[in-house]
């Protein structure tokens, strides 16, 4: 569910950094004052813990296929919202910069898909009031069980959004919708069904574990305030998005407006886009290019080749005096 | 199991290679961050039929392998084993949009396979992008540099931490499954329960090991920093390898290089 660079606007992605830095900021004052500095060290190995947990897989009963774990709901439940927040943010840094994962400018989408979603809406909405102090371990699962779901859900809403938002990938909303969010429904299931079976363990293998970790208690009614701070900010940021995209391609106006048959691709007005655009007229030796002219088109092909060839050709000779070594 | 050894091993070798010392090795780390995000941002600016233009910018990471000779296979695997997710949402674009937008001939291309070509050449160029600033840089050398621009230090000390424990637990990890593996037979064993006792075993560990690193650093005088041994300096340098690169990024970005040298050979070739 990472989503990619190659799918989002720069307005989009703009947006929705500022959302996670904004978030990272904050979570990261709230480490600093509030913990004991144990914490430090536990999680950052913690965040190794994830990728490790990710190496193990299981078979999914009544299918050939096996799947292992995210991660997010077992941190958050763990170490608290904030403290999972700036650790599941911290493994997205590495894989957006080691395994390529997405990217670096959906890097914010993705903090805020699988990071704020998870620590800040669903843990403290959904899995808080439906666990209690001390669950059962029926309860337990159900709690993680929902609360997986709805995290699995929301973030999956939210690359389909960002996605049509951004305009670049012309799947119409609801298609998209309709595709992303019933393939998380057994992947959010599983991922609760699965944490509540790891934290049930743990607390049975060591009973006193569970209670030494997560000093929450006390600082749950602050979760309260969170949320509308959290959700306030995020229209905010969307509202500013959409002003930017909504004269771009619109994803869900323009999509709509495309399958119902008066299509022509809708040109840009404002934003970064259209700024580009414009000096891209000024500047530019053939201004009266349009995309339906044939001929420009076949020079553009036939440069973007030629360009090509000459790139890797400088690369190449570039190559030769440090490759020697 | 051969695919969590070839994922560590790929790793190692990514991040040998920031050990280098070559003159694009030896660059400020700010001056390559920031170069990169403005790559990046360029590259997805451009509207969703767009592709000649895309093109010249392949020159950024082609250069930035050959001047840090770096080795093209590892990070050409790595892309390829990312680009589904991209291609997947694409793939629709043929389907949906069917105007014909390019003929070449007797080829007719539509708007759908314009973009559906325009979002891979931006999942190569963006994710090419990424995997060369850390091969030429290092991550350490990039939380340094995040935390010169201010990001908070709690969340600068994550990333090191996550970092420096990365391949000693992925490596436990992977041991974990191997073992299993050997001793299940078909999907006897690799059931939801006794996954959730390896996992919770792990956990344990873990959370000791992360006790005894804390002692053992507190023995060491740790006080929330890490030590790094490269001094950096934002010199004339790095300011010429940012300032070199951000103009050429913008004159590509304004001017389509591609439908210039395309008009020119067809000029030639009448």
């Amino acid at each position: 569910m990472h989503m990619a660079d190659a799918l989002l606007s720069p307005a989009v992605g703009a947006g929705m950094w500022a959302v996670s830095a904004g978030a990272i900021a904050w979570c990261s004052r709230k480490v600093r004052d509030g913990q004991d500095e144990r914490q430090v060290p536990l999680m950052g190995v913690m965040g190794a813990f994830v990728f490790a947990a990710q190496m193990i897989n299981f078979a999914i009963p009544g299918t050939g296929s096996s799947g292992h774990i995210g991660g997010g709901l077992l941190l958050a439940l763990l170490l608290g919202p904030h403290a999972a927040f700036l650790v599941i943010a911290s493994v997205l840094v590495v894989q957006a910069l080691f395994f390529a994962d997405g990217g670096l400018l959906a890097l914010g989408c993705n903090m805020f898909n699988m990071g704020i979603i998870p620590a800040f809406l669903a843990y403290p909405l959904i899995y808080r009031p439906l666990a209690g102090r001390q669950p059962t371990r029926a309860r337990l699962s159900i709690a993680a069980t929902a609360t997986a779901v709805v995290a699995a859900q929301l973030g999956a809403l939210g690359v389909v959004l960002q996605t049509t938002a951004s305009g670049i990938s012309e799947l119409p909303f609801a298609a998209f919708a309709g595709v992303m969010l019933p393939i998380h429904l057994p992947i959010g299931v599983a991922e609760g069904v699965f944490t509540a079976a790891v934290v049930s363990f743990i607390s049975k293998a060591n009973p006193g574990f569970t209670a030494t970790i997560n000093p929450a208690p006390a600082s749950s009614i602050r979760h309260s305030r969170l949320v509308p701070v959290v959700l306030v900010s995020a229209l905010i940021i969307a509202g500013l998005c959409s002003r930017y995209a909504s004269a771009l391609p619109d994803g869900l106006d323009w999509s709509i407006r495309h399958i119902a048959g008066a299509a022509e691709p809708a040109a840009p007005g404002s934003g970064p886009h259209a700024f580009f655009a414009k000096l891209q007229e000024k500047i530019a030796p053939m201004p009266d290019y349009s995309a339906a002219g044939a001929s420009s088109s076949v020079a553009g092909i036939v440069g973007a080749i030629a360009t090509m060839l000459a790139v890797v050709l400088c690369g190449a000779i570039l190559r030769r005096p440090w490759g020697k070594r | 199991m051969a695919g969590i050894d070839a994922v560590i091993t790929d790793l190692h070798a990514l991040e040998g290679l920031a050990l280098e010392d070559s003159p694009l090795q030896r660059l400020d780390p700010r001056a390559k961050l920031l170069t990169t995000l403005l790559y990046i941002v360029c590259v997805v600016s451009f509207g969703r039929y767009e592709l000649s233009a895309l093109a010249p910018f392949a020159i950024f990471p082609v250069a930035m392998i050959a001047g840090g000779s770096l080795s093209l296979l590892p990070l050409l695997r790595r892309i390829v084993l990312l680009l589904p997710f991209p291609l997947m949402v694409g793939i629709f674009n043929p389907l949906i949009d069917r105007e014909i937008m390019v003929q070449l001939g007797p080829l007719a291309i539509s708007g759908g396979w314009i973009s559906l070509a325009s979002i891979f050449l931006r999942s190569l160029l963006t994710l090419g992008a990424a995997l060369v600033l850390v091969s030429v840089t290092g991550f350490p050398a990039i939380c340094a540099a995040l935390e010169r621009f201010r990001v908070p230090r709690v969340f600068v000390v994550q990333l090191l931490f996550l970092h420096r424990y990365l391949y000693v637990l992925a490596e436990e990890g992977g041991r974990m499954a191997r073992a299993r593996e050997f001793r299940s037979f078909g999907n006897r064993g690799m059931g939801i329960r006794p996954t959730t006792a390896l996992l919770g075993t792990l956990l344990f560990r873990t959370w000791d090991r992360a006790g005894r690193i804390h002692h053992a650093m507190l023995c060491r005088g740790f006080r929330g920093e890490f030590p790094v041994r490269r001094t950096f300096r934002f010199g004339l340098r790095e300011l010429l390898f940012t300032a070199g690169w951000s103009v050429l990024f913008l004159m590509l970005r304004m001017g389509n290089l591609s439908r210039i040298v395309g008009g020119l050979i067809m000029e030639v070739v009448r």
